[in-house]
């Protein structure tokens, strides 16, 4: 789960991390408030998504006075933001943060993830702070730090220590990047983060160290037991067709093709996709009904599947171990009648309770394409696409 | 006998009078299993569908000499169990809970350590389906009905991925000498190698088919361990060829966050490392039964 920028701050402002004096805004009367509120002569506008690489996007704008403040407000409300990593949908921009502008006379680049071949915390640091990791790897790679944590013991202060150095600071700034560095770690440790990134940390020309960027990550799994980062969730910044979803406790991933996916297991729905593909069609979503699923769960499956309106094919793949078919089909023949399916549909039962799945299909008189195997399934679910889009053009 | 797991296995459940272990307890005891009890703190002392219930591992470990344990308990407590396993002198755990913190896990991992290597419990899983070893024992939640008994070594992340691949080599007449479910889980018990290693020591398993996914250094890994070490054949099928960057794939594990992450890449480094590729997941036992064809002819 992602939160915002001024979210991630705040998390590090409260332990000890230095950050610019900034405020939220809704809208351009109370972002100019908030200049009056920080102070002095020039300011930073950041358009609050959950995306990095905002500044090129126009994302991010210095202003002088309170009619820059309020125009360049005015300009980013309400609109979406589209950078590279949003996607072409872009992200709803509907809080501002407005930050006292800071005097930079140096980009460091400061980051913790999970590395996944050490399966520890790795913290990944640079000198050539400002461009993004991926950059810098390309640009710099003599200049990265890297360190992991032993999770017996906790981040030791040498390590935290070793980086400040290695990042080739005065002797005036070793103690304070130290004590960020530390910090990061222990916000890290304690919300059950998976990602923190401060890019750029900045020295100032008066000497101090200042987050200028912050982005943070959580891992899912760790929410039950972290309810203060759960309710920090922004849903304007997700798909509305995933939050439809995961409300209803399925896992979901909207894509952008036509043909909709309603499988049981994570493995065999990505194999589901990208048999689709090699049949030549693309699928509009990635959708696990998980274990045990009850008819109702399969009719809110399909629900979350035809919330999108470029579904032009339902392809329904279940190998059932600890489902069962002739709930699926139960669910199936539910949805047809209960929400209302009038795209092709094609259905492949397998595994636990298969024969009397078939025969629930096949004996409620509704219109379900059957397959048999895999290939077939999305063989058919292709070739009824073809038809169906082919009729909608005539 | 297969891997990991066989007929004479003394097999515990833990989180067993639960809605979930029950069933499968059940389940995994028609199958042939030779469970001899669980545990369920609080509860020892009584019997739960004729087996003995424990409030400790190392209690249960004590009275009934059990070697293996399979996990069912939720994702707040699971960590705790798994250590509990570790720490009562179990020598292979499997664990099915989906959910289990990271962070949790990386303690896992790291307590694990305290014993010497030839100590140290084996863990499978978390996120898991579990291991079958056809006709023998079940310590998962597979459905034992498609697999037949034989000599391919399946190794894979997702559960259902894995029942595609076994019920298309049973069309085929072509059997499984053990199934193995590493799970979805960015850091898990066994890696893909670590279930190689184990495959290509087993008189009993001729080829193996690892079933990959996006997400993760460990098929990577594994090719090129398998390019230095293994000399049976391995057929490898990588799924997410259409999963788009930085999403996650349902599998906590399953999201392309660094090179060399996405199937694509995967496959180029598998077919560099000389590993058989499955081009599509329809064509697992046609792939297998030529491999296998090959290698008969061959020899």
């Amino acid at each position: 789960m992602d939160i915002h920028e001024y979210q991630a701050k705040e998390l590090l402002a409260r332990h000890g991390v230095h950050v610019p004096r900034g405020g939220l805004a809704y809208s351009p009367e109370q972002a100019t408030y908030r200049a009056r509120e920080i102070g002095g002569g020039k300011w930073v506008l950041k358009a609050q998504v959950h995306s990095g690489a905002r500044g090129k996007a126009g994302g991010i704008k210095v202003c002088s006075n309170d009619e820059e403040i309020s125009s360049a407000a005015e300009a980013m409300l309400g609109r979406k933001l589209v950078t590279h990593q949003t996607g072409p949908r872009g992200k709803l921009i509907s809080r501002l943060y407005l930050e006292e502008a800071v005097d930079i006379a140096q980009e460091l680049y400061l980051g913790f993830v999970l590395d996944r071949k050490e399966e520890r915390v790795m913290i990944v640091a640079s000198a050539a702070g400002g461009m993004e990791i991926e950059e810098i790897a390309e640009r710099a790679p003599d200049s990265i730090i890297r360190a992991t944590v032993d999770p017996g013991v906790g981040m030791q202060r040498f390590q935290a220590r070793e980086i400040a150095f290695g990042l080739g600071l005065e002797d005036s700034l070793i103690g304070k990047a130290t004590e960020t560095i530390f910090s990061c770690y222990q916000v890290f440790r304690d919300y059950d983060a998976s990602m923190l990134e401060i890019n750029p940390l900045v020295v100032t020309r008066d000497g101090s160290l200042v987050a200028l960027d912050a982005k943070m990550s959580f891992d899912e799994n760790a929410l039950f037991r972290r309810p203060e980062i759960s309710e920090l969730r922004d849903k304007s910044q997700e798909d509305p067709r995933e939050t439809f979803a995961s409300d209803r406790g399925l896992s979901y991933v909207g894509l952008d093709g036509n043909i909709g996916c309603i499988i049981n297991g994570a493995g065999l729905a990505m194999a589901t996709m990208d048999m689709i593909k090699i049949a030549g069609g693309e699928p509009a979503n990635f959708l696990d009904i998980g274990g045990g699923a009850s008819p109702e769960r399969v009719a809110k499956s399909f629900r979350a599947v035809l919330g999108d309106k470029n579904v032009e094919t339902i392809l329904v793949n279940i190998f059932a171990g600890i489902n069962r078919c002739d709930w699926v089909a139960e669910g199936v023949i539910k949805a047809i009648r209960e929400v209302g399916v009038n795209v092709p549909l094609v259905v492949r039962l397998s595994g636990t309770r298969a024969e009397e799945g078939r025969k629930i299909l096949a004996d409620s008189g509704e219109a379900v394409i059957v397959a048999d195997t895999l290939a077939e399934a999305a063989e058919k679910a292709v070739a009824a696409w073809r038809t169906a889009t082919k009729k909608k053009a005539a | 006998m297969a891997i990991l797991l066989n007929r004479s296995t003394r097999v515990i459940v833990q989180g067993f009078t639960g809605k979930i272990g029950s069933f499968h307890a059940e389940d995994m005891k028609r199958y042939g299993t030779k469970l001899v009890g669980g545990v369920t703190p609080g509860k020892g002392g009584q019997t739960h569908l004729g087996l003995p219930i424990f409030n400790t591992v190392k209690g249960a470990v004590r009275e009934t000499r059990a070697e293996a344990s399979i996990v069912f308990v939720p994702p707040p407590f699971a960590a705790d169990s798994i250590m509990e396993a570790a720490d009562a002198g179990i020598k292979l755990c499997v664990c099915i809970t989906d959910g289990i913190p990271s962070q949790d896990m990386m303690q896992v991992k790291r307590y694990m350590r305290r014993y010497r290597f030839e100590d140290r419990m084996r863990l499978v899983g978390p996120n898991c389906a579990g291991i079958i070893t056809p006709g023998q024992a079940l310590m998962g939640i597979m459905p034992g009905s498609i697999y037949l008994p034989g000599r391919v070594g399946i190794v894979g992340r997702s559960g259902t991925l894995g029942y595609e691949a076994a019920s298309q080599m049973k069309a085929l007449g072509i059997g499984v000498s053990t199934s193995v479910g590493i799970g979805g889980d960015p850091i898990n018990g066994s890696s893909f190698k670590d279930v190689l290693k184990l495959f290509e020591q087993d008189d009993e398993t001729d080829a193996v088919v690892m079933i990959g996914e996006i997400g993760g250094p460990q098929e990577a890994e594994a090719a090129i361990w398998a390019r230095d070490n293994m000399r049976k054949p391995l057929i490898a099928y990588i799924a997410g060829l259409s999963a788009p960057k930085g999403r996650r794939m349902g599998h906590a594990g399953a999201i392309i966050s660094a090179f060399g992450e996405s199937a694509q890449e995967k496959v180029e480094i598998l077919k560099e490392a000389g590993v058989i590729i499955v081009p599509t997941p329809s064509s697992f036992g046609d792939v297998v039964a030529d491999t296998l064809a090959r290698t008969k002819k061959a020899a």
